[in-house]
């Protein structure tokens, strides 16, 4: 049976050309990274019909598969950020962070996660020592023991001092059905906390760019969060999700476009910092499309939207939760925001690259 | 955020508009010069906020968008040279070439990259004496004496290894160049803001005689563009022209003097050609000759390489305001910000940008969204 | 291009070259700037910035012309202002 179906695969792949232009795209840009409208199109336009399943087509951040009845969340990230130490983390305790987050976006209490790390010769091993504390510090935190892992050296100037991937596993309890595509007209939409933290922390240290700030990093494990919003909605939260590449624009975007809903926010409901707004001034950013690595955004039903709301502003991490919009059934597949002084635009994906490698 | 909260407030804005709607009696078009000022209109909504009667064109006050096609390809031959670091704005990196951009450069293997100011650039070639520093000095008369101060500092310092690829542009041999043009429809002009603040505005007063044209200088902000614009149909309905400075928190008649005489020092006027639109004489900055050694297009000697437009790309008519981006048959399909035609789709400024990040060809965009209740 | 940002100054010295040089706070966030061109700005007083260079100094009395306009179309109770559906405090 296995044999049969990677047979019919490499028949169906053989013969087929590369799906992305060559004349457009004869090589990877760094915008196929960059989490906006040319990583999806990369992701939808190679990896999807590639590897062909139902369970990959869902896009969301992990998957879910049933095995056994149980249902398991299986995530995957990796983590290029540069500079390796930044204000708030480091790529260890991002790449812990970002991945049992991505776990508890599926609706799922982490269980374990791996570790495979891409070494650059000549990275210094006092760095490797921190970023493995680092790692080891977060995990512990999150609850979530690193299991399993891998590790690999590759010559001098092949990798940026250390590259990460880590892999986690999840369950995901009765009652919680996590997805996307449930997202449905009159739904409340949430933002656990104030936005654009991350990327303008990277960015304070990033050369050409350094500013001075007291601004860190918001990379923190979100689980303890989610627990609690699923606790008061049950499986009246329909979707979750942690904007980080792309900001919260790219995640509103990814769930309008999944689901076939529009989606309305306010722009003086989203929380910003005052700091976090002067540095996107000067950068000529705009905060719904700069990273965050402890902000989760939800989208439940009306009747339960207050509670969750509780439940989140109850965790330390969410003390600035917020009410931000709502899914409507008008501009299917599109985000409409209401601006500062009351008129109207709409909220693209992220083109090309805002930042590079933040995460 | 103080001198910047205050301006975008919601109650003043819709002040704005009603006196806007309550003073309008007949059709009029305005045009604001500067590329900020129009994602200012489109990104808070007050494009669709305005009476019908108002027309409002997008000028070509994007430095990004109207640098010559010629001078990306001379940057593009400059920043492949072995040695050479190439520095630059964050937006002029993904400007289409004839057949590539400055990102292409990169991701070949060249060393770009991106800075917030110049004295960075300046300060890269002296930490690195090895390398060849070029800036890719872009602007209009605001850009102008910071790209002058790096210039001068260079020289202070001997600094040997740094250059300036120029590209710089003015504002008023635009404008005179739009009113010159025989099917021209702008009654009004909201000028830049920031242009002014260096330059003042004593320069468009004999523009607003000639031409018997109101020109209101006019801030960034949502409400200053409304006080702008209420100022602009106040002069025109009372058949008044002239300049008016609606700005005048940040700008003077005179502007200022000591980047003027920086700027008198270090360029000259010299005739210069606008991507789009063709040679304005007198449009544009050099060096001048004592600083002529920091010129990047004599250091590197770049052949005048021949350049292709794309042959759709219509940004002379946008830049213009001839044409509004949605009506532009490429835009968003074969355009778009990932896979520009033309500039005016990747430069932060660019209108057909900011009809594309804003969704300016949606027709079902609602004008009215209810604020989020408590 | 023209991205122009009011910050407020924070420090004023002069560089070895005999410039005037400084920091200015955007909400909280600092950077260096050049102050070549405000040479007799004030710490506490507020700049334009465009590119690392400021550019003006914001007048702060002209600052308000525009909400005194405001304020004489009140006071005339000229105009007649749609609100929205929900009055936000």
């Amino acid at each position: 049976m296995g044999d049969e179906r990677s047979n019919e695969l490499g028949r169906r792949l053989t013969g087929l050309s590369c799906p992305i232009s060559l004349t457009d795209y004869p090589s990877v840009q760094l915008a196929h990274g960059g989490g906006g409208r040319m990583s999806q199109m990369l992701i939808d336009a190679m990896f999807v019909p590639a590897f062909d399943n139902p369970v990959l087509e869902l896009l969301h951040d992990g998957a879910i598969l049933g095995v056994e009845g149980a249902r398991l969340a299986f995530s995957t990230d990796s983590f290029v950020v540069h500079p390796l130490f930044f204000p708030g983390g480091d790529i260890g305790s991002l790449a812990i962070h970002g991945t049992v987050n991505d776990v508890a976006m599926c609706g799922a209490r982490p269980i374990a996660i791996s570790a495979g790390l891409i070494l650059e010769e000549g990275f210094p091993m006092e760095d490797l020592w921190r970023v493995t504390r680092s790692m080891e510090d977060a995990a512990r935190a999150a609850g979530v023991p690193v299991v399993t892992g891998d590790t690999k050296v590759v010559d001098r100037g092949k990798a940026d001092g250390v590259f990460v991937n880590t892999t986690g596993l999840g369950l995901i309890p009765d009652g919680i059905e996590i997805s996307p595509k449930r997202a449905e007209p009159g739904d409340v939409v949430l933002v656990s906390g104030a936005v654009a933290v991350h990327g303008i922390a990277i960015m304070s240290v990033r050369e050409g760019l350094e500013f001075e700030t007291r601004i860190e990093s918001d990379t923190a494990c979100l689980y303890p969060l989610v627990a609690a919003a699923l606790e008061a909605g049950g499986e009246a939260v329909h979707v979750l999700r942690d904007p980080t590449r792309g900001g919260v624009a790219s995640a509103l975007n990814e769930i309008a476009r999944s689901a076939s809903v529009g989606i309305r926010v306010d722009q003086r409901r989203i929380p910003v910092w005052e700091e976090v707004r002067g540095a996107c001034e000067i950068l000529g950013l705009d905060p719904l499309y700069v990273a965050n690595e402890g902000k989760c955004i939800a989208v439940v039903e009306k009747r339960i939207a207050d509670a969750v709301l509780d439940a989140m502003r109850s965790d330390p991490l969410g003390a600035e939760a917020a009410v931000i919009g709502e899914v409507v059934e008008d501009h299917p597949g599109t985000v409409l925001l209401r601006s500062e002084i009351g008129g109207t635009r709409v909220v693209e994906m992220l083109s090309g690259e805002q930042l590079p490698r933040i995460c | 955020m103080k001198f910047v909260d205050e301006y975008r407030g919601e109650a003043e804005a819709r002040k704005l508009v009603a006196a806007i709607g309550d003073l309008v009696t007949q059709p009029w078009t305005l045009m604001e010069i500067c590329g900020g000022q129009t994602h200012t209109l489109i990104k808070s909504g007050i494009d669709r906020l305005l009476p019908p009667e108002l027309t409002m064109v997008h000028g070509p006050g994007c430095p990004v968008c109207v640098t010559p096609i010629e001078l990306i390809d001379r940057a593009i031959e400059i920043a492949r040279r072995p040695g050479v670091t190439f520095t630059s704005f964050g937006d002029m990196l993904r400007v289409p070439g004839s057949s590539t951009d400055l990102l292409g450069v990169k991701s070949e293997g060249g060393d770009v990259r991106i800075v917030y100011s110049p004295l960075d650039a300046l300060a890269l070639a002296r930490k690195h004496p090895d390398r060849e520093v070029v800036f890719f000095a872009v602007g209009f008369e605001t850009t102008a004496p910071a790209n002058a101060m790096a210039v001068w500092q260079a020289e202070q310092l001997e600094v040997e290894n740094f250059s300036i690829l120029c590209s710089h542009v003015l504002v008023p041999p635009a404008m005179e160049a739009i009113l010159g043009a025989p099917d021209n429809q702008v009654q009004g002009f909201l000028a830049a803001g920031h242009v002014c603040t260096v330059m003042g505005y004593w320069e468009y007063e004999p523009i607003a005689e000639r031409y018997r044209v109101p020109i209101v200088v006019t801030g960034f902000e949502p409400l200053d563009l409304l006080h702008g614009t209420y100022m602009a149909l106040r002069a025109l309905e009372e058949g008044r022209w002239g300049v008016e400075n609606q700005y005048a928190r940040s700008v003077s008649r005179d502007g200022n003097t000591p980047a003027q005489d920086l700027l008198k020092d270090v360029f000259r006027v010299t005739d210069r050609p606008w991507r789009g639109i063709g040679s304005i004489p007198h449009s544009g900055f050099e060096l001048s000759p004592r600083f002529a050694g920091f010129d990047a297009a004599h250091r590197f000697d770049v052949d005048t390489i021949t350049a292709q437009e794309s042959p759709e790309c219509i940004a002379g008519e946008i830049l213009k305001g001839r044409t509004k981006p949605h009506e532009c048959p490429a835009f968003g399909t074969r355009c778009t910000p990932d896979h520009p035609l033309g500039a005016p789709m990747v430069s932060s400024e660019g209108a057909c940008a900011a009809y594309y990040a804003y969704g300016r060809y949606e027709e079902s965009v609602p004008v009215d969204i209810e604020p989020v209740r408590d | 291009m023209c991205l122009g940002v009011p910050g407020q100054v924070v420090e004023v010295r002069e560089d070895p070259l005999g410039m005037t040089m400084g920091v200015v706070s955007f909400a909280g966030i600092t950077k260096e700037v050049c102050l070549a061109y405000t040479p007799d700005v004030q710490v506490g007083e507020y700049v334009i910035v465009h590119v690392g260079f400021a550019i003006s100094k914001v007048d702060e009395d002209e600052a308000r012309r525009v909400f005194e306009l405001l304020e004489s179309m009140d006071d005339l109770g000229e105009l007649d202002v749609p609100q929205p559906a929900s009055e936000e405090g």
